[in-house]
This record gives C-alpha cells, structure tokens and sequence, in this order.
C-alpha cells in the first residue's frame, strides 16, 4: 500500500514541508483520514488529540518560522507512559486513567523544539508490564498484518500505529525489550540507545536501571533522524550520560560511503532456541550480510540465568516505582472521609492496578525483604555485572552481536498471558541489552507465513552509530522499508 | 545515692539544613514556613509520575561539613537508598536516605562530640550521620487523628534536606543529654547550617533503657527542655514499672509536650521491613579528599577551638569560656566589646549571669536583642569609674538588653548617677540617725548593727548613694554625736 503522506519517510516528508509549510495541512488530513479507517481495527492509541487542535499546532508550527526543525511538521505517536504537558497520560492503567501531567518529559520538549508535532498517545501493556500489549487496562491492541495476532509489547501500540500508518514516527520505551519486540512483530525498526543517552526525565518508571525511551521508525534514516532528536545529556536525570551526541543521520551516511567491514557474533544458542519459522528467515538475511562483513560463531553460557536475574530485578524496582500510586495526590480517587488511608491505600491499589502489575509488585517486594534479599535481589545483581564483564570480553573481538530479535512469531492474542513461562522466556534475547545498559537495534528482515520477523544487534555502549549502519545495509539488500500493512 | 540504676540513653536527632535555598532533590525554594500550604512543589518534590530527583550539591557539602564537625569518617562514595514505607506525607511512599547494608553506607560514621558534665569531660558517640529527605507535613483538622473525619497533607515541607544524626547509647541522665545537644547545636549554628530556632527545623526521637531493660523509643520531641522533661518522665515511669517488679516492654511512646507525658504509640513487635536498596535514579557520588579539604578550609572556627581560644587569650576559666561560646552570639558580643574593654573576667561575668539572664527571662530571640557591645561597654565604664552602683547596674541592664538605652544619657536624664556629693548624702544620714534613734545607739554599742544604719540610706536614696561613702559618714556622725 502507498499512499501520498502515509508511508513517506519522515526525512522527505521535512524537506517537502520546508518549500511549502502548508502541505503539512493536507499531510495532517491524510493520516486522521488514515486512522479514522484503521484505528477501530488495529486500536494503536488510547488518546488522540483531536484533528483541530492539531491543524492549530500546525498553524502555530508555521508561524513561529522555524522551518528548520530537524522534525519540522512530523506528526509522532508517543507511548502512554511519556508524560506530556495537557495530554493524559495513563500508563494504560486504570490508576492513571485521567492523569494529566503538568510537565512534559524532556524527551517531548526535544520533539517540539525540533517541529515535531504530538498526535497522540499510544497503548502499551499497563506500566509497561507485558510483552504482547494485552496487559493495558483498557483494551489490546492488534497486529495490522494479523489482526487475531498481538503487535508484541510493551511499546504494541507505537509499533502498530506506525505500520498502520497512523504515524510517521513513534517514542516507545524499552526495559526489556519493549521497542524491539513489537518492532520485530510488525515488521518496523526499533532502537534502544545506550542507558543514559536518552533522558528518562517524565518517562513514568518500571525499572529505572533499565528503561530507557528509543525511536521507532519504518526506515533506517528515519529512526537515526528521531535518535538525534531525543538524546543527549540532560541536567534532570541524574543517570543522563555527559556525552556529546552525533548527529546520527550524517554519521550513518559517512559508514554507507566507507563500507567498513565489521565483524559480527552470532549467538548460536540464541538461534537455535528460535522457532524454526524465526531461524529460516533470520538465518538467510545474516546470510546475506555476512557475505559483506565477518562473522563468527560464539557461544554465550549461563543463558537459562538472565531471563531470571533480570525479572528479579526489574520486579525489584517496579515493586518500588509503583509505591507512589495511591490516590492521594493524583490517580484513581475513591471515598476517603471517615476512613484510615491504609483502606483507602487498599482500595486504591486494588482497583487501580490489574493482575500483572499486582503480580510483579508482589514478586519485587518479596525479592527486596529481609531474609529474601540476598537470595535473589542480591545475586542478580551480582549476575549482571557477571554478564556485563561477559559481553566487555566479547565486544573486545566483535563490533556487534546477533541473534534473532523474538524467538517466536507474532502469537494470537491470549496465546502468551496463558503461558507466563513462556512469555518471560520469550523475553531471553532483548533484555541482555537492558541488564548491562548497550544500545540494540530490531530490523525487520522477513515474513514467515505473512508474519513479520526481525533480526536484534547488540553493540557496545555508544555504538548506536554501528547498529544504524548494519540496519541501513539490511534496509537497502532486503528492501523491507517503509511498510504499510493492508489492515483488513 | 548509694545505689544507682542504670540509664542508656541514645538520640536521633532530625536537622534541616536549613541554609539551602531550594530543597534536597529539586530546585524547589526551601523556606516553606511563610507560605501558603501546597505551594511550594514541583513535579519531582510532588513525586508525580516519572519526575526524577536531583542531588543539590551544596547540602553534601554541608553534610560533610558537620560530619568532619563531629569526627566522623566519611564514607568514600555517597549512595543513595530508597526506605519504603506507605504513609500520606512521604510523596513517592519512599525516602532517599541511606543505609547501613550490604549496598550502601551513610554519608559519615563512627564520630564523636566532647562534652563537660559537672566538670568532667565526656564522649558521647556518634553512630551515623544519613543525609535524606523530610517528608511533608499532616495536619489533623480536629488537631487529633482520633476525633478528625480526614486529614490534609501539607507537602512544601516535602524534599527539604535533613540530617539524621545518630548517638550512641552513650547518655547517661537526661541532663547529659540536654548538654550534649546544646553542645551539638551549637556546632550546627557555628557551621550555619542550620537554625534550629525555626519551627520543626530540629527534632529528636529517643531511645532509653533502665536497668538493661527493653528500649523505649519516644517520638518526635520539639525542643531541648522538653527532651530533658521527656527523658526525665520516662526513667520514672521506667523505675516504678521495675520496682514494683514488672518489666519494661519494647515499645515506642510519643511525647505529648501540653500534658508533658509519654503516652504509648504502637508496640514494637517486630522490625519493620523498609526493602532499601540503592536508588536506580541516582548513581553513586564519590566524595574524593581533595573535596572534603576544600570543605575544610572553607569551615568556620568551631565551639572547641573556640573555648581553647578564649581560655588562652582573655584568661577565662572554662567554664566561663564554654558558656560564652555555646551561646554563639553571645560569644561574638564579648568578643567585640572586649575590643574595648579589657578587664575580660568581668565582662564575662556581667555577659554571662546578668545579661544571658535576661535574654532568657524575657525569652528574647538573641537576634532581637537590642544591646550592642558599647552599650556593655559603656555601662561597666560608668561602673569602673564609680559613677552607677553595681545595683544601679544591675537594674539597667534588662533596659539595655531590651530597649537598647543608651546607658550614659539615660542615667543623666533620670538622675540615676550614685550620689556621691558628700554634704547632700549627709543631710540623708542626719535625717536617718533622726529617724531611728533605737538603730543608733544600737549602732554605737555593736559595730555590725551599723548595717541596718545604711540599708536605710539607702532606701532613702533608691540605692543611688554610694556606700563606701555612706558608711564613712555615719561612722564619723556615731563617733561625733558620742
Ligand atoms: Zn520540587
């Protein structure tokens, strides 16, 4: 499917907008028209701001005469858990149902001075709890390839929207590969940057050692162009990393025109745990790419440990970050005269938060008790700086590591929340990257069956640059960009 | 007393750093005490969703620089922990504090403060020093949380920076205790850290223990003489629970400073579980030497230097110096007006018990006091040179301290000079030796009655005349009228 503004990249869609601000308009039009048609279907948002108050934008946009905005007139979708000033922000959770943040996150004030334009917010699994959109308190959101099937998670809603078609670019949050799966299962580019590159600032916290907010995109350059809007240093997150950031876009074409050759890890176990349907499809695009650069078998031990460390100690600080709901100064309200606030604290939480969020709050708290503490909280720490020192060893060898972004195809809806086990299992390839802090990036690089699957890069902190450079290779042997799926 | 029943007495002790301008992890402003509730906020002292906390390096300045104050050492590396318990003043329901744990250290540890009860020199130890943040305030519309429908929290006070400074078991009476932490504010007020004058900005919970019984905690004491009075009743209480034979149970009490009673809070039964762990939001801040030199070197002299100085350089005892010196303002006022004056035992004396004595008595705030170092001046001048009585002194002195008269024109204005012109001062013996016959022949036949002769003079005169003179006088009128 092409359609004139609805499949255009972002980076062609700004220059056009530049010699003609006005067709920012009819662009505006032509993606409401688009959701109008799709959103009842794919259901990718759970707030969209209405047609006219963005024509408003728009105008506003173009009379401030700043055309030079690296996003100038982009409408985005954000994931639900980014705060932004005036637009409600519920974490796809009934406890934040009609909370409104009064601030914005600094990622959201980065897209505005860049002329991006916030179009809506996205649905997710509730407080990013989930890996198939499911877990949101209000409804799931759909794959627009399969519509029986999940678009992954938590970050379902941003990747569903933009292969929808109802945005031209997406903020999802990753924090155990929350980008990278759903971009995998719709056949997008997903990125998470190095912990600490993008300002966590307004992002409302799971795990705070780990979530980071990365771009989405239907095309390489896209998401290097979105990377350099949101990241870099920020005086209001304390873990926000003192770096000057490149400009990944110009950095990207520099690696096009030098063809280095890098040498690449591919994590055997990681494959061979795949599907095979997963393994057929990865497997011939590595192929292909190792044809150009080098590549070696390597062999990664102690994998059955890290799904478990790194739920130990995302539930740990989940147990933590969530204490603060509890409906005294925002979030769900219930009747509070004549009542001590633990029943009041009770009711709260009970209605506010549905079953997964009670689970893992549960789970974190126990792992963090006396007595429980040094059993697993303590030992998963100690595993992941174990871990860290691993991959320190093999980045000493290799510029990036591969495997399989998901192990799995896109499942039908209830298919993964009635198997826990194998959903946190699922889980095994993307949050390695979350435990130790590196950037990894998901490229779409097939279909099985009409199923999209992607292929995962890991790199070493900073190397963000690298990651581009592969998936701008995949994009332009594979030609999978800027897709559009049917939706019917 | 022949038998003494042990008490063990270790103190808590909450300080705001109240020198900060904005609060411990935002730039929120920080003197909340005029303003309006809930108007003093911003996303990350609200604890809104995804607001993230900002350390303000200068309260870890200050926090360094009164652990070096009480000789702790300094942990290389701050870490901050999250202490988690629900409650509606504690906006995320955890406080960023630290940690004695496996992860974690308090910003200092292991110092000590010198004090001097009955003269002898004693250590009160210090255990920790966590630097953290206050939670906001609740108020109870009915003033009881027993009798109110609702209660509203007020959260300005929210993110203030504090110190917890903790003791060792180390007190022995409630006296001690009252020393030691006259002792520590000062070092606080000398390092301007904090002023512990302002409401809520110092606060002490306690823990004691009678004869080697369980600990009793008491919450949450406001002032210096009411820890004194709290400590004080419940080593009575204590005692009689253990003389009648019972034991003391583990529990916290809750001071009520209107009735001046402890009144039990909840019983302890077990430690409550507060799951610290490092705080994701905020990466570890080393605290290198190069640092706590710096911070050194900006630090002011402190108490102990101090009362060495003074002993040194005006030849006071210590007792003197010290007490001038835990009174800071009044340690300055002696310092300027002995600029001027120099006999230092003196003006010590009249600082110390006459001046400080109305300062108290009339419970003025020293930085209201009026008096200047050459209003002190000037008034033991006019006494050194004989022309006030030391009386006439004495009765000027709260008009000083809180009117700040000047004491020179006030004396003129009043006729308040001593009256020591001696053809006038005779005429009052005269008239006096009238009026008691039965005192002068008294007088002539015992040598000591002549003390009744002169107190009547000088009720005559309201205490102006001189009384060298005055008795001189009526030594010659008894020897002449023989
Ligand atoms: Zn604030």
């Amino acid at each position: 499917m092409s359609h004139k503004y609805i499949s255009t990249p972002a980076y062609q869609l700004v220059e056009e907008f530049r010699s003609d601000p006005q067709k920012i308009h009819d662009y505006v039009d032509a993606i409401y028209d688009r959701i109008e048609r799709v959103e009842p279907k794919v259901r990718a948002y759970i707030t969209i701001r209405s047609r006219d108050e963005v024509h408003k934008d728009v105008d506003m946009l173009i009379k401030s005469g700043n055309y030079e905005g690296p996003l100038f007139g982009i409408l985005v979708a954000v994931k639900d858990n980014i705060s932004t000033r005036g637009i409600r922000t519920t974490c796809a959770s009934k406890m934040l149902e009609n909370y409104v943040p009064p601030y914005d996150a600094t990622v959201i004030r980065r897209l505005k001075s860049a002329g991006a334009i916030v179009l809506g917010k996205t649905n997710m699994d509730e407080f990013a709890m989930g890996s198939t959109t499911e877990t949101s308190a209000f409804y799931p959101t759909r794959n627009p390839w399969d519509l029986s099937r999940v678009p992954g998670g938590s970050s379902g809603g941003s990747a569903a929207a933009l292969v929808a078609g109802e945005a031209t670019l997406a903020l999802g949050s990753d924090t155990g590969g929350s980008i990278r799966n759903p971009a995998a299962f719709t056949a997008t580019f997903g990125l998470k940057p190095t912990y600490g590159l993008v300002s966590r600032y307004g992002l409302i916290a799971y795990a705070s050692s780990m979530d980071q907010i990365g771009p989405l995109a239907r095309n390489t350059r896209d998401l290097a162009l979105l990377l350099s809007v949101i990241a870099g240093y920020d005086e209001h997150d304390a873990t926000s990393l003192p770096v000057v950031v490149p400009n990944f876009v110009k950095l990207l074409d520099e690696y096009v025109h030098r063809e280095q050759r890098l040498r690449i890890a591919i994590v055997k176990e990681l494959f061979e745990r795949s599907d095979i349907s997963v393994q057929s499809v990865a497997g011939k695009a590595l192929d292909r790419l190792c044809s150009i650069h080098e590549c070696d078998e390597i062999e990664l031990r102690y994998t059955k440990h890290i799904v478990a460390a790194y739920y130990i100690i995302a539930m740990a600080e989940a147990s933590s970050n969530l204490a603060r709901y509890d409906g005294i100064r925002y979030g769900l309200k219930v009747e509070v005269e004549n009542r001590s606030w633990i029943d009041v604290y009770t009711e709260v939480r009970t209605r506010g938060f549905g079953y997964e969020v009670k689970k893992r709050i549960a789970l974190g708290a126990f792992v963090l008790s006396a007595g429980y503490r040094d059993m697993y909280y303590i030992k998963a720490l100690r595993f992941r700086r174990m871990l860290k020192e691993m991959f320190n060893e093999i980045f000493k060898r290799f510029d990036l590591v591969a495997s399989p972004t998901m192990p799995i195809l896109p499942p039908k809806l209830g298919e993964l929340v009635a198997d826990p086990i194998k959903m946190y299992l699922a889980d095994i390839n993307t949050v390695i990257a979350n435990l130790i802090g590196i950037p990894a990036i998901s490229v779409p690089v097939g279909f099985y069956n009409g199923l999209p699957v992607g292929l995962q890069f890991m790199a070493p902190p900073l190397a963000e640059d690298k990651l581009l450079y592969v998936s701008q290779q995949l994009e332009d042997m594979l030609k999978l960009r800027d897709l559009i799926a049917e939706v019917s | 007393m022949s038998f003494e029943i042990p008490v063990k007495i270790g103190l808590e002790i909450h300080v705001q750093i109240t020198a900060l301008k904005t609060k411990l992890f935002c730039a929120t402003k920080a003197d909340y005490r005029s303003e309006e509730p809930n108007t003093l906020l911003c996303p990350t002292c609200l604890g809104l969703p995804g607001a993230l906390p900002k350390v303000n390096k200068k309260a870890i300045e200050y926090a360094i620089m009164v652990a070096k104050a009480l000789n702790c050492r300094i942990a290389p590396k701050l870490i901050f922990c999250r202490k988690h318990y629900f409650y509606p003043d504690m906006v995320k329901n955890y406080q960023i504090s630290q940690y004695d744990g496996p992860g974690s250290t308090p910003i200092a540890s292991n110092g000590f403060v010198r004090i001097i009860v009955d003269g002898k020199p004693k250590i009160v130890r210090i255990r920790r020093i966590n630097l953290e943040e206050d939670p906001g305030r609740i108020h109870y519309p009915t003033g009881s949380l027993l009798t109110s429908k609702y209660s509203l929290v007020d959260y300005n006070r929210s993110g203030i920076a504090l110190l917890e400074i903790v003791t060792e078991p180390d007190i022995e009476s409630p006296r001690e205790a009252r020393i030691f932490l006259e002792k520590l504010i000062a070092i606080l007020e000398y390092l301007g850290v904090t002023d512990t004058r302002l409401e809520g900005a110092f606060r002490v919970d306690a823990n004691i223990s009678v004869a080697d019984q369980a600990r009793v905690e008491i919450k949450n004491i406001g002032s210096i003489k009411d820890v004194e009075r709290a400590l004080t009743y419940e080593i009575l209480r204590q005692k009689s629970i253990i003389q009648k034979g019972g034991t003391v149970s583990r529990e916290t009490r809750h001071w009520d400073s209107s009735s001046k009673v402890t009144v039990p809070l909840r019983i302890k039964e077990f430690e409550e579980d507060y799951r610290y762990f490092p705080d994701p939001d905020l990466p570890p801040i080393t605290i290198s030497k190069e640092w706590i030199e710096e911070i050194e070197k900006r630090m002011p002299e402190l108490p102990d230097a101090r009362i060495e100085r003074f002993v040194k350089q005006y030849g006071l005892d210590e007792y003197r110096a010290q007490v001038l010196v835990l009174n800071k303002w009044l340690a300055d006022l002696f310092e300027e007006a002995a600029k001027e004056y120099n006999n230092y035992k003196s003006l010590a004396d009249w600082l110390i018990t006459d001046f400080l004595r109305w300062v108290k008595e009339f419970n003025v705030d020293p930085s209201r006091v009026k008096a200047t170092p050459k209003h002190i001046v000037k008034l033991l001048k006019l006494l050194d040179e004989g022309l006030i009585s030391v009386r006439m002194a004495k009765e000027l002195m709260p008009k000083i301290v809180l009117e700040g008269v000047d004491v020179e024109s006030f004396v003129k204005q009043h006729g308040f000079s001593k009256l020591s012109d001696e053809s006038e001062l005779r005429r009052v013996v005269e008239e006096v030796f009238r009026e008691y016959p039965r005192a002068v022949e008294d007088a002539r036949r015992n040598p000591k009655a002549i003390n009744f002769l002169v107190g009547a003079v000088m009720k005559k005169t309201k205490g102006r005349a001189d009384p060298q003179l005055t008795i001189r006088i009526i030594r010659e009128l008894l020897q002449s009228q023989q």
